[in-house]
């Protein structure tokens, strides 16, 4: 399906949250994730269903003032 | 201190802008600091070596919400900086202009509002409007960071007498001025002026020797900090001799 991965567009076989961490290689201790806006806690990702045009942000720790 | 927290450096270092991880890290142990601000970000590269330096660094993080210009924006990201870091401190940012990075006093007391609901602790970026101020203390807030001058811009205390006026009207709520400062003597004067700590990235990230320059910070707060708790001279409009008058010999002939 069709998504929206930290702002490019992106197909994922994967089905939910975990599934996409997984896909993309990212750590999953080592960002935190956001559902069309709201946080979505790591404890609930592997609940946490995609659905076609879904936006999906998954940050990590970066430089900052 | 700072959420029961006691700081001892009251200098706290922005992350960015920095001309490479090396330098950061050199700068960190320079200064010695214990507070250090990051972000979250769509992951790039080198993102490992950055968290390496954060563990190695020592430092407590204060993760801020940057970029954000609505509350809803903070409040997902401070819950997101929680997760990842492991701690209830966020350095709130509502940012209401892109040009001036100036903050929006209404998103910040909203966001402000629903974080310390939730067991944040804020760290809010404000301005020394004193009405502002209060409604983030109402809000749950136990410390305000009023800026010194537009973020990066490195002009120092561009309104003192704002910012007098907000320590004299909070007492008792640790105040730290967050952005603007360019020289360790601005730092060292908001020191002077009875704020408890200040936090900067750009004065030091970019300056010619990152390294020296953070020293020559951490050692700027400390004497400002040293003087406040001295206690200043009050400013005369005459001059006073300092040395006496009695005892002085009779020379004209």
């Amino acid at each position: 399906m069709h998504i929206d991965l930290n702002g490019a567009s992106y197909e994922t076989a994967a089905q939910t949250l975990a599934g996409l961490i997984d896909e993309t290689g990212a750590e999953a201790d080592a960002v935190a994730t956001a559902l069309n806006g709201a946080f979505i806690p790591r404890d609930a990702r592997s609940e946490t269903p995609l659905i076609q045009g879904a936006k999906v942000e998954i940050l990590a720790p970066m430089q900052g003032g | 201190m700072f959420y029961d927290r006691d700081i001892k450096n009251r200098l706290m270092l922005g992350t960015a802008q920095y001309p490479s991880p090396e330098v950061l890290r050199a700068a960190i142990a320079a200064s010695d600091v214990e507070v250090i601000t990051v972000s979250l970000r769509r992951e790039g590269s080198g993102g490992a070596g950055f968290r390496d330096i954060l563990r190695q660094s020592g430092c407590r993080i204060l993760p801020n919400t940057a970029g954000c210009h609505t509350a809803r924006e903070a409040v997902t990201t401070a819950h997101m900086a929680r997760e990842l870091f492991g701690t209830n401190w966020i350095k709130l940012e509502v940012i209401g202009h892109a040009d001036t990075l100036q903050p929006d006093p209404f998103g910040l007391v909203e966001a402000a509002r629903i974080l310390c609901a939730d067991g944040f602790e804020v760290f809010p970026y404000t301005t020394e409007d004193l009405i502002v101020g209060e409604k983030l203390v109402e809000a749950g807030c136990r410390v305000l960071m009023p800026w010194g001058a537009p973020i990066g811009s490195g002009q120092g205390l561009r309104n003192i007498g704002g910012l007098r006026a907000m320590r004299a009207h909070f007492p008792k709520v640790p105040l730290i001025v967050d952005a603007g400062i360019g020289a360790p003597s601005q730092a060292m004067l908001a020191m002077e002026l009875g704020f408890d700590g200040v936090l900067l990235n750009t004065a030091v990230a970019k300056a010619r020797d990152p390294v020296a320059m953070a020293r020559a910070f951490a050692q700027a707060v400390t004497a400002g900090l040293d003087a406040y708790r001295a206690g200043l001279m009050p400013a005369r409009d005459m001059a006073q001799a300092s040395t006496p008058v009695f005892g002085m010999a009779e020379l004209l002939a």
